[in-house]
């Protein structure tokens, strides 16, 4: 058994457990306000007043600037929040499984489709 | 007394809210999946349900992590979708069907399934996108719903093994219904796919394939996974086969596989739809004249 207990060892794998909904909650929320339109175009508006608005830190300030999935999630970010953060730079789950595995998109859809054969 | 016609289960992914917005159920990326359906409305047109009692999970529309039940009957009379922030089109509202609910929630927390109940409730695409594909087309939704969200956003989430107990006790409960109401049960989500880490497009065939086996004849071997084990085999969100196995358990009789379709991929999924028809188990004696 390697990993304490609650956190198993899971290649590439960051469980959004409590540990991770405590140190990310505001980035969350803010994330979860996008479900509004008005919401969506005050932050195009003025990205800086909005994440202060919301009281990001600043590794999640820092993560939402470089618009990088991996640092989302390491500041506490929920890939179900965090996929209305994409939707605002009309980035789509594919966009974001390439940007974290590294691939472009045609080789990241290239491997999906590749896993059913 | 209400009648179990059967189960449904279906992934919900996004992509297929675009795919029907725009006219693609054509387009060769989506046929595969869309051409499951037309099996799916001939049963259905069979069966004739009333209402739908429809376990899935909330992605962040209805609930936040401030408030965040581990399973909720919905208790409205009207459920309505909303923007999620990522701009698929929202469909039109669904009739409830409160009485239902309530008996639903009374039996549940007799039974010891002490469930949040919800007046109002937005109902978001793992509920919209199911019912579209199972009643496209427009016009008034031919079911009343019930949803049963269950809480796959933040862990725990609820073990296999407890939502199928939570899908039996739904079971009961509408067997004891009474009412002459003819029930389906959805179960949406899944099957394996990972959206989030550096093994983002995770995809397990072989553990879906086993799993669409277990399910219709020996779901209680899916319930021995524990949610890390699962998240393991199926991917961080693969784990919403919990849908499933509540779906499943609330078919009472026996259990025979009408039709089952399964695709590799949609967006970052491996998309999987069954069709489960209930055969009740012998009705008791007549009784003498």
């Amino acid at each position: 058994m390697t990993g304490k207990p609650g956190k198993p060892d899971i290649p590439g794998t960051t469980l959004f457990d409590g540990e991770m909904a405590q140190r990310g909650y505001a980035l969350n929320k803010m994330c979860y306000s996008f479900n509004s339109a008005a919401n969506r175009e005050a932050f195009l508006r003025d990205e800086d007043a909005y994440c202060a608005q919301y009281g990001l830190n600043e590794a999640q300030r820092r993560a939402v600037r470089n618009r990088n999935v991996l640092e989302l999630i390491a500041a506490g970010g929920n890939i179900y929040y965090l996929a209305k953060l994409a939707g605002i730079f009309r980035l789509d789950v594919q966009d974001l499984g390439a940007q974290q595995t590294g691939m472009t998109k045609d080789e990241f859809k290239a491997m999906l489709v590749a896993a059913g054969r | 007394m209400a009648t179990m016609l059967g189960a449904v289960t279906s992934s919900h992914v996004p992509a297929i809210g675009g795919a029907i917005a725009k006219g693609m159920q054509q387009d060769p990326y989506f046929k595969p999946f869309f051409d499951g359906f037309p099996p799916v409305h001939a049963w259905l047109a069979r069966a004739k349900p009333d209402v739908a009692v429809i376990f899935y999970n909330d992605h962040g529309l209805n609930f936040f992590l401030d408030k965040l039940p581990t399973f909720a009957v919905g208790a409205a009379p009207e459920y309505r979708n909303a923007d999620e922030g990522w701009g698929i089109p929202t469909v039109r509202p669904f009739k409830g069907d409160p009485a239902l609910s309530w008996h639903l929630i009374d039996a549940l927390v007799a039974d010891e399934f002490d469930i949040t109940m919800c007046q109002e409730m937005l109902v978001d695409h793992a509920l919209t996108l199911p019912m579209a594909l199972l009643w496209p087309g427009g016009g008034e939704w031919p079911v009343r719903i019930v949803p049963i969200a269950m809480n796959h956003v933040q862990h725990p989430l609820p073990s296999l093994r407890r939502s199928w107990r939570l899908g039996q006790a739904v079971g009961r409960a509408l067997e004891a219904w009474d009412e002459d109401a003819r029930v389906v049960v959805l179960g949406t989500g899944g099957l394996s796919h990972q959206l989030d880490g550096r093994r983002a497009g995770f995809i397990n065939k072989a553990f879906d394939a086993m799993c669409m086996d277990a399910i219709v004849d020996d779901p209680e071997r899916l319930t021995r996974y524990s949610t890390h084990d699962l998240v393991r085999e199926a991917g961080a969100q693969g784990t919403e086969l919990m849908t499933w196995l509540a779906a499943r358990g609330a078919l009472t009789g026996r259990v025979s596989r009408i039709h089952s379709n399964y695709h590799i991929p949609i967006s970052n999924t491996a998309a999987a739809l069954m069709v489960l028809e209930n055969h009740p188990q012998q009705a008791p004696q007549a009784r003498a004249a």
